[in-house]
């Protein structure tokens, strides 16, 4: 089994209104320094084992778990625990 | 002439635009669920406004990988009209069938309120019974209604006349107030605000109805002789 960890977030100069209050909230609390927030999201798949593991991530990820529009997505493929 | 109308685990405007069709504009319109929905024989697609699979995901990404939206895809190329509000539209941007996407709302609020919409071209299928500019009241009710497309998209859309809405006080940040689009070819139409709650003067406002008849008659003309 492999654990394939994906990361999206909003591509640079699409506006992210969350991001904006999370930053205004911690600016609130004291916290000066943070400049600018970005709200992404986080995804954690198990995998069978498969040579073409990552040409899959890929196409999963413009089909689906990203929206190439509006979205980019890293991601890094790790053993993971055989269940 | 024959509407269907798809209805995803979450619509919540299905019978709003059932009613539109079949009531205020007095034609024949079935309510399909999506997992067995045949959209052959139909003159006209309706996808209504909701939260199909609860926004999992984004907006509307769930409900575009379902067989029905593969269906939708041959019904766009073939010209068949195919009209997506709130949610549809959601469902329509991500199935990749009209360009650009949703973001939350500039003021992250969910907002339900009348707006002005301006109508920018009236040459197309869904829009010939308005007048080019004319300002026509219509509710909207949206929390990801926040329309996105890059710059170069933004100047395809308008180089081939595809903004066919826009607002007249933006209430949610979209670029260049867009509030619907068509594809390059005319026959799909995604707007966010709400043509099928404002059919009738009871619901405040009928402005939302010469929509639907602009489909029929466009309708008519092509396809009943003598019309």
């Amino acid at each position: 089994m492999k654990l394939v960890k994906v990361h999206v977030t909003l591509k640079e100069g699409v506006l992210d209104p969350q991001g904006k209050a999370v930053q205004g909230s911690l600016n609130t609390l004291g916290y000066n320094s943070i400049k600018e927030v970005r709200v992404g999201k986080y995804l954690e798949l198990t995998v069978e084992d498969d040579a073409n593991i990552e040409q899959q991530i890929e196409e999963m990820c413009n089909k689906l778990l990203a929206n190439p529009v509006i979205e980019n997505y890293e991601y890094t493929v790790e053993e993971g625990v055989t269940q | 002439m024959k509407f269907a109308v798809v209805v995803f685990p979450g619509s919540n405007c299905d019978r709003d635009m059932y009613y539109a069709a079949k009531d205020a504009l007095g034609q024949e319109a079935d309510m399909l669920w999506y997992k067995d929905a045949n959209l052959d024989g139909y003159d006209a697609i309706l996808i209504p406004g909701g939260f199909s699979y609860g926004d999992y995901l984004r907006c509307g990404a769930i409900a575009s990988t379902s067989n029905v939206v593969k269906q939708l895809r041959e019904k766009a190329k073939q010209g068949v009209p195919i009209l997506g509000v709130c949610n549809g539209f959601q469902i329509l941007l991500e199935a990749g069938l009209l360009p650009g996407a949703l973001l939350r709302n500039e003021k992250l609020k969910f907002m339900c309120h009348f707006e002005d919409l301006v109508v920018e071209n009236n040459d197309t299928i869904f829009t010939s019974n308005y007048e080019k500019g004319e300002v026509i009241s219509i509710p909207i009710a949206h929390n990801e209604g926040n329309y996105y497309c890059d710059e170069e998209t933004l100047a395809q859309l308008k180089a081939n006349n595809q903004i066919v809405f826009t607002y007249k006080n933006n209430p949610n940040g979209s670029v260049s107030d867009i509030a619907g689009v068509t594809n390059e070819q005319g026959n799909v139409l995604g707007m966010m605000p709400h043509p099928e709650r404002a059919v009738e003067a009871i619901l405040n406002s009928a402005d939302g109805l010469k929509l639907f008849q602009s489909m029929l008659q466009n309708w008519r003309e092509k396809y009943v002789a003598g019309a």
